[in-house]
């Protein structure tokens, strides 16, 4: 798509292009999900629908259940574009590279803060049934003293605890490989999550140890 | 200098390799193929292991132009993969090794994959695609582990190719993913299958229920070919595994890619990833099929790459199999 000269590319995530600019008079994050063309036509124009559609559905969801997202200010289906709300803030990927390189008290304490409320945020879009198919630390940013939750191109809704479960699979293996060695940050989030859904966390939590034993399990041959 | 014979089991194919400082003098193979529908199992495979393993380390040996006192390190895989032939195979490791009384190594297959990769295409630090029979992981490179972003949450794609290949009776001749990929070349109509991504984690059992279901319909009315269902399911699931792997070098910032395994010999994989990667500004590395596939060379390699930074053998009671034996437990000691 072509942008006004004002528009400045962001960066290149894998799924889309992310630009900086302004939309009647207000800063925005506009998200392309520019054409794969290592993929067949036909399969890249439904992938790409589907999940536009997805996320701007994943972030009314997210915001009805009074967890913080970008306001979404416009789409167009056409050029698969999408104008949002600009989050002026760090990914919690950024913010716990940098605090927990360090080893003042403070900053550790900032990292467990800031892990129990990924815990809290991921239990109350659960709680609503909201799964978000992607949870990484990039997918959430700190701005203030709230944490938004963004990137919702592979959510989906579902009251299944089975779906809940792979959801925090993803976010702990995401963890694992992006912040080794750091199983407090788990903790903190499991206690988050408990904490903000309160209802159904025990069974899905329960389900979450089957996935990951059923990780573990495959024999990996060849 | 060091030179090292690899000894590789873990799945249908059995590899005799021998490499000196990363220089491969031989790499001989002969892999158990099954009738179409059928697929390999423990008790065969074993058997066929067997049958062959000694022939092999003398072919091995002979075109190396080498004698066992030529050999300094013994190297065989300790998993993961089926109980049965891996034990075939590390008895022999273990025999040889009193015999000609030199050190042994017990090596991860999968790390073996990572290590030759890195080895014959030169490229340092890149992100891998490891795609196979029993394995779909992308990997890459940090503290000490290769760790594991993204893998499979049910079956390895290699495992839905080759179940596919039985649902349409496609010969296991040279191998299940090479007859597909042929098929696939004559196949124009895409059927919409299943696409699931999760993450930088990936699921196939749908697909394959999906054919299962719908495929011979479909068939029988004439509506699609079994060309078209190879081109389809070829479209669909390599498309997920480039995805999930640029989701990774996104995310880690990386630039280039290696792909490794079975299943990164097809040329249409190899295509589309470097589609992929070309629009990030990086570069691709694969090799071809002595390499990708399962080989003795590979676990020589890794194996020669672990002695050589610890200067320790494997110690002779922890020369077991391990079936299960995931590529992050290993520290990586040569980095
Ligand atoms: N509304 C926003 N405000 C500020 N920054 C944003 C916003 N949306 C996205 N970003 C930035 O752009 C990055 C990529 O965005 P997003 O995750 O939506 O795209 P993506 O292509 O799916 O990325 P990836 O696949 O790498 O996760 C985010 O990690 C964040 O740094
Ligand atoms: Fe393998
Ligand atoms: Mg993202």
């Amino acid at each position: 798509m072509d942008f006004p000269q004002d528009y400045k590319l962001l960066k290149q995530g894998a799924e889309a292009k992310i630009y900086k600019g302004t939309f009647l008079g207000r800063p925005v994050v506009v998200k392309e999900r520019f054409r794969k063309t290592y993929r067949h036509p036909d399969l890249d124009e439904t992938i790409s629908k589907e999940r536009l559609k997805a996320e701007a559905r994943g972030i009314l969801r997210c915001k009805a259940l009074g967890v913080p997202a970008p306001a979404v200010y416009y789409v167009d289906p056409d050029t698969k574009c999408m104008f949002l709300e600009e989050i002026d803030g760090s990914t919690l990927k950024d913010l716990f590279t940098s605090l927990l390189a360090s080893s003042s008290p403070d900053d550790l304490n900032q990292v467990k803060l800031l892990a129990l409320s990924i815990g809290e945020v991921v239990g109350k879009i659960h709680a609503g049934h909201l799964i978000h198919g992607d949870l990484t630390t990039s997918n959430f940013l700190r701005h203030g003293f709230k944490t938004y939750l963004i990137d919702f191109g592979l959510s989906s809704v579902s009251t299944l605890p089975e779906d809940k479960a792979v959801d925090l699979y993803v976010l702990e293996r995401a963890l694992v490989s992006t912040h080794p060695g750091c199983d407090d940050l788990w903790t903190q989030i499991l206690a988050g999550y408990s904490k903000s859904y309160t209802g159904g966390s025990k069974e899905v939590l329960n389900k979450f140890k089957e996935v990951q034993a059923r990780g573990r399990k495959r024999t990996m041959v060849g | 200098m060091v030179v090292a014979i690899g000894l590789e089991g873990s799945a249908n194919k059995l590899g005799v390799g021998i490499v000196k400082d990363g220089e491969v003098l031989s790499n001989c193979r002969r892999t158990y193929i099954t009738p179409p529908g059928e697929g390999f199992l423990p008790k065969e495979t074993a058997q066929h292991h067997r049958k062959h393993i000694l022939p092999l380390i003398k072919e091995a040996l002979e075109v190396a132009k080498m004698e066992p006192q030529d050999i300094d390190l013994i190297c065989y895989t300790k998993g993961p993969g089926m109980g049965a032939p891996l034990v075939s195979v590390a008895v022999v490791a273990r025999t040889i090794a009193q015999l000609w009384n030199k050190p042994i190594v017990g090596v991860n297959h999968c790390i073996g994959h990572i290590e030759m990769g890195r080895a014959i295409t030169k490229c340092d630090n890149p992100t891998v695609l490891y795609v196979s029979g029993g394995n779909t992981q992308v990997i890459a490179y940090a503290c000490n582990r290769y760790r594991i972003f993204g893998e499979t949450i049910d079956i390895a794609v290699g495992n839905c190719l080759d179940r596919f290949a039985r649902l349409v009776n496609l010969s296991n001749d040279p191998s299940p993913g090479y007859n597909i990929e042929q098929a696939a070349l004559k196949g124009k109509k895409l059927l919409p299958l299943p696409y699931s991504v999760k993450g930088m984690d990936v699921s196939f059992s749908g697909i394959l229920s999906h054919i299962e279901e719908k495929g011979r319909p479909l068939l029988k009315s004439g509506e699609y070919t079994v060309e078209d269902l190879c081109f389809s399911l070829q479209e669909t699931v390599f498309a997920m595994l480039v995805e999930t792997t640029e989701r990774a070098m996104a995310h880690t910032g990386s630039q280039e890619v290696l792909l490794v395994g079975g299943v990164a010999c097809n040329v249409r994989l190899q295509e589309m990833m470097a589609q992929m990667v070309k629009e990030r500004g990086g570069i691709v590395y694969a090799t071809d099929e002595r390499y990708c596939i399962d080989n003795g060379a590979m676990i020589a390699q890794a194996g020669a790459l672990l002695y050589a930074s610890t200067g320790q053998p494997t110690p002779w009671d922890e020369t077991y199999i391990r079936q299960r034996y995931r590529t992050d437990e290993v520290e990586v000691t040569w980095r």
